[in-house]
């Protein structure tokens, strides 16, 4: 067990809209991460993950909010930090956050050697213009990027190439945590791949201690990191190994989203893909039970009424949901509904 | 849309731009309610009367008097003794009778008139002063003598048999009139122009007259900007090149240079305030073509226009349905610019003498033109052009305000 | 996927319905000219899903859009139910219409805001000839196909678009194509604006369509795992060109042709190793 890069605890986290409602995009949600591991968290598109990234980085600007919770990095506490003090001290050299946009960022009229320049100068590192050249040239070489690119500007890059400067970029102060937020989702496969394997060469170079993950690909999280998290309206309803979620997943919704999974193989004509009715509940106002009641097909009445808390495994899989993982088990193989008999823990 | 509108009235922006303009238009309607009189009657007979209230004379005198212990002839001297009067005897005090310049104060008429008492000398005979001098500082001296004479006026009349004159009335220093008593008088509190009308009266006529011309010309440049602007953008091909073109040479040769021609061409005969309006409007509707155009062509492309062509819509369907109410938010927003632009225009246009050629109606920009005619900046009269400046500000100042409010509502990535 | 398997239509002879030979598509004129596609054949059967798979700048939308009757064709020639499609004229274009009609990726754009759901159903049942028909005829007949996608007429009538979620519009967008049966479907990447869990019930959906009204359904994709998933036939799009084209099975487990080997491999696996290293890193 290495130590925690990345420690989260009951964190809750809004957004005030134009009309001046409150979104609870992030509602209690408690993560680890340990040195040299990597975690992806998936959900549907609304379910707070894209928030959840932005809260991480501890950079709170209107109209995302802190409520309560603590994110420490590497033993530093910087949900107690002010914004300006996280911005000096924290992103680039502690955390780095990459936007699916990112891409998009870069300035059209400045070089790409003048960005690295820039993140030198935020940061108030003394070294001369040859010194910065040199260590993104070796930086650059060593994750398989072009030195040219250095000298060029960013619209004369392809997509790929720009999202894997803008990584090379904002990962060149070595951050311990790594924050991607859909780093790929915009390209094509093969850039994506590409995208991929330089976050790979990433975290066994040791430029980065540990990754998150976000997108809503499953194949890809299967592929990319040890430990998958399945968001669901604002809070955490799954967390296991990549194997154990994809291939055995508990919570009903985990369930559903894996079920949804198509790819390029042979037998996947034969599955029957499956759906999950309905829509998310309404963040403004979230339900009181299980946020899934609505939408579950093994839902009881007492799930609307009483809100299912984490349960851990010694493993360190948990999920939240009423029902014991031997009843759904049960109730996946026999796939009938669980009619009126309730069960709580 | 409840919501949009509930949003609209949230900007602050808005809000203000809002309330000035109804201000404005409140006060156009019930001003005339209140003051009934002709806006452009001539009430004065001279140039330029200064803001105040003006009472008869005649009946100032004939109402009853109150005797108030306060001392009218005070400040009298003052009163009859112009600039002109105390040069005069600075003049002579100086030049003729050798006092030392520092030792007059020419702002104190009373001790003035002290020195000039002691050292008035009617029969001195000085190098340099001629006989009418003398004569004019003799008169001077009489003018000096009567001010000083506090004695009561009188008001006679003449007998009509006799034709001597008979005492009516004896005016003291300390009698008074209340202005309540007296019924013949009229407050300008802008003073009058150089027609001698009321300016605050006339200023708030013009003000309706300017408005009605930048509606006019607004709604007909936005009606042909947008019309054109939707078959440019949604047809496309050979119709948007044509539109294009006249667009763009429209938008090359300045519009105010063909306005100018079309308003002098049209002649001063058929310039009324509704042709000057027309004219406005004919010529400032390139702009808004040119944004009607490229919002159109973004919209174009879009699926809910593919589907709606795929469905057999005819072309006329497809742009009123599915593309005008897409750009509408910003038709009214161009639309309002154009007021603005078309009530300026005006004002350009009748500064320059190219506007309405009537001297019966008043628009803003008629009365800075009367005003200037007039000299009214040189000889200081202030009340002629300042307040329809201000106007003329307020007015564009509330309506860029209000689309500035409603750019914030409809654009919302332009917030903050 | 069980009615994927069973072939629909006599496979001894496939009717094509919508076929293409040389088409091509060039924008732009002179030096700035860019062949968007490149002198394509095809031939789409009466029934069949087929799936075109391309990246993005493939050319893949601007050929659907062709079909569709769009965008003009620089050159070939689209035959429609083995005759050359006629779309000169305004009123034959509405005639062709009848018979292609789209389901595009963005469910938000689709819909004119302004205008309650119902305007789009009953431009429909216009369409169909249904214009005189009375009023509980053309309740009922919305009220079918709104059933058919799995949504209550009752809850949508009287609503605007941006009052449904973007999975129940995708739905209510095949509830109009159930209403007027064309013969050839033309879903634009339907699914990719959708959340993976709401997939499978539009893809569902399709298929439906395809086996109840005999509909061809050309699905335009750039997720081959997807095609793969859900079509007959395969045609896969490299630069304006069908660099291979054949049934699922065989395009998808044995491709022949680079590009398709190459974009096979690159999309992440989860039964196979799914292997890093086969990328290139420059």
């Amino acid at each position: 067990m290495g130590n925690v890069m990345l420690e989260v605890n009951h964190l809750k986290t809004k957004y005030i809209t134009r009309f001046h409602e409150d979104v609870y995009a992030v509602d209690d949600v408690s993560l680890k991460i340990e040195e040299g591991k990597s975690l992806g968290i998936a959900g549907e598109s609304g379910c707070g993950k894209s928030t959840l990234a932005l809260s991480l980085i501890g950079y709170y600007f209107a109209p995302l909010h802190y409520i309560s919770g603590d994110i420490i990095i590497d033993g530093v506490k910087i949900s107690d930090m002010k914004p300006d003090e996280v911005r000096k001290n924290v992103l680039g050299n502690e955390v780095a956050y990459i936007p699916q946009a990112a891409m998009n960022a870069l300035n059209p009229t400045m070089k790409i050697i003048r960005f690295i320049e820039d993140v030198m100068k935020a940061h108030n590192i003394k070294m001369t213009k040859k010194e910065i050249y040199d260590m993104a040239r070796e930086r650059f070489a060593d994750l398989g990027l072009p030195e040219e690119v250095l000298n060029k500007h960013a619209v004369e890059l392809s997509g790929g190439m720009k999202q894997r400067t803008v990584i090379a970029i904002s990962t060149i102060l070595s951050p311990k945590v790594l924050i991607a937020d859909e780093p790929s989702s915009a390209l094509d496969v093969t850039s994506q791949k590409m995208v991929i394997r330089m976050m790979r060469e990433l975290m066994e170079k040791g430029y980065i201690k540990s990754m998150i993950f976000i997108t809503h690909e499953l194949p890809l999280l299967y592929n990319v990191t040890d430990d998958i998290m399945v968001m669901y309206a604002g809070q955490i309803v799954e967390r296991g190994t990549a194997k154990e979620m994809v291939f055995d997943p508990i919570h009903p919704y985990s369930k559903g989203l894996m079920g949804s999974i198509i790819v390029p193989e042979s037998g996947v004509r034969e599955h029957k893909l499956t759906a999950i009715p309905g829509t998310p509940p309404n963040l403004k106002n979230p339900p009181k039970g299980c946020r899934f009641a609505e939408r579950c097909r093994y839902a009881t009445p007492t799930c609307s009424a009483m809100a299912p808390e984490i349960k851990e495994f010694d493993n360190g899989r948990t999920y939240r949901c009423l029902m014991s993982v031997r009843k759904i088990r049960e109730v996946y193989e026999n796939g009938t509904e669980p009619g009126n008999e309730t069960e709580s823990e | 849309m409840k919501n949009t509108i509930k949003q609209v009235f949230h900007s602050g922006k808005f809000l203000v731009g809002f309330f000035i303009f109804i201000l404005i238009l409140i006060i156009c309607f019930v001003y005339p309610l209140v003051v009934t009189h002709d806006p452009l009657e001539m009430v004065g007979s001279g140039n330029f009367y200064k803001p105040g209230t003006y009472v008869s004379q005649q009946e100032a005198v004939l109402d009853p008097f109150y005797t108030l212990n306060i001392d009218a002839s005070e400040g009298k001297l003052s009163l009859l003794l112009g600039e002109e009067e105390i040069e005069k005897m600075k003049e002579y005090l100086v030049k003729y009778a050798e006092v030392a310049e520092s030792e007059i104060d020419t702002s104190d008429p009373e001790a003035m008139v002290e020195l000039w008492q002691e050292r008035y000398d009617p029969e001195l005979k000085a190098k340099g002063l001629t006989s009418a001098k003398r004569k004019s500082y003799r008169r001077l001296d009489g003018e000096i003598k009567d001010a000083q004479k506090s004695a009561d006026l009188i008001i006679a009349e003449k007998d009509s048999e006799t034709g001597e004159l008979e005492e009516v009335k004896k005016i003291k220093g300390t009698s008074f009139v209340n202005t309540k008593d007296i019924l013949n008088k009229r407050t300008f509190l802008l003073g009058t122009d150089n027609f001698g009308r009321d300016v605050l009266t006339e200023l708030v006529a013009a003000t309706v007259v300017s408005l009605r011309i930048g509606l006019v010309a607004g709604i007909i440049a936005t009606v042909i900007g947008l019309l054109l602007g939707l078959l440019a953008g949604y047809v496309g091909g050979l119709v948007d090149n044509i539109i294009l073109f006249l667009t763009n040479l429209f938008t090359v040769i300045p519009s105010f240079i063909i306005l100018i021609l079309i308003s002098y061409s049209v002649g001063t005969s058929a310039r009324g305030v509704m042709m000057v309006a027309v004219i406005i409007g004919l010529t400032s509707w390139p702009w808004t073509t040119r944004a009607v155009r490229s919002q159109v062509i973004s919209l174009r492309n879009r699926d809910h226009v593919n589907l709606s062509k795929l469905s057999g819509h005819s072309l006329a369907r497809i742009i009123f349905t599915d593309i005008l109410p897409y750009i509408a938010s910003y038709v009214v927003m161009a639309m309002i610019l154009q007021i603005s632009s078309g009530i300026l225009a005006e004002a350009q246009l009748s500064m320059i003498g190219l506007g309405p050629a009537t001297t019966r109606t008043a628009t803003l920009g008629l009365m800075m033109n009367w005003a200037m005619q007039y000299a009214a900046h040189l000889n200081g009269s202030w009340w002629a052009y300042f307040p329809v400046v201000i106007v003329i500000a307020l007015i564009s100042f509330s309506l860029n305000l209000m689309n500035t409010g409603l750019d914030q509502v409809f654009n919302p990535q332009l917030r903050d | 996927m069980a009615q994927n398997q069973e072939t629909k239509q006599n496979p001894s002879e496939p009717k094509p319905c919508l076929s293409g030979r040389g088409i091509t598509k060039v924008f732009g004129i002179g030096n700035k000219a860019t062949t968007a596609v490149d002198h394509v054949d095809f031939d789409f059967n009466e029934g069949e899903f087929v799936s075109i798979v391309g990246e993005s700048g493939s050319g893949k939308t601007t050929l659907s859009k062709m079909l569709l009757g769009l965008i003009s064709v620089t050159e070939g020639e689209v035959r429609f139910q083995g005759q050359p499609r006629d779309i000169s004229t305004g009123a034959k274009r509405r005639e062709y219409w009848k018979n292609i009609q789209p389901i595009f990726q963005d469910p938000f754009s689709s819909y004119n805001m302004f205008y309650k759901i119902d305007a789009v159903l009953d431009d429909c049942l216009n369409m169909r000839g249904y214009r005189n028909a009375s009023k509980e005829e053309r309740t009922r007949l919305k009220d079918e196909a709104c059933g058919f996608v799995n949504l209550k007429y009752a809850e949508l009538t009287n609503k605007y678009p941006f009052e449904l979620s973007g999975g129940q519009m995708q739905r209510l967008m095949i509830a109009r194509i159930f209403l007027l049966k064309p013969k050839i479907l033309m879903a634009d990447e339907p699914t990719s604006m959708i959340d993976a869990c709401s997939r499978a019930t539009i893809l569902d959906m399709l298929l439906k369509l395809r086996d109840e009204v005999n509909m061809t359904v050309i699905f335009i994709t750039h997720d081959i795992g997807l095609a793969y998933y859900i079509s007959d036939k395969v045609y896969i799009m490299e630069h304006g060109k069908f660099v291979e084209s054949g049934p699922a099975e065989t395009v998808i487990l044995n491709p022949k042709a680079d590009y398709t080997k190459r974009l096979i491999n690159d999309v992440p696996k989860i039964y196979e190793k799914w292997d890093l290293d086969t990328v290139a890193r420059k």
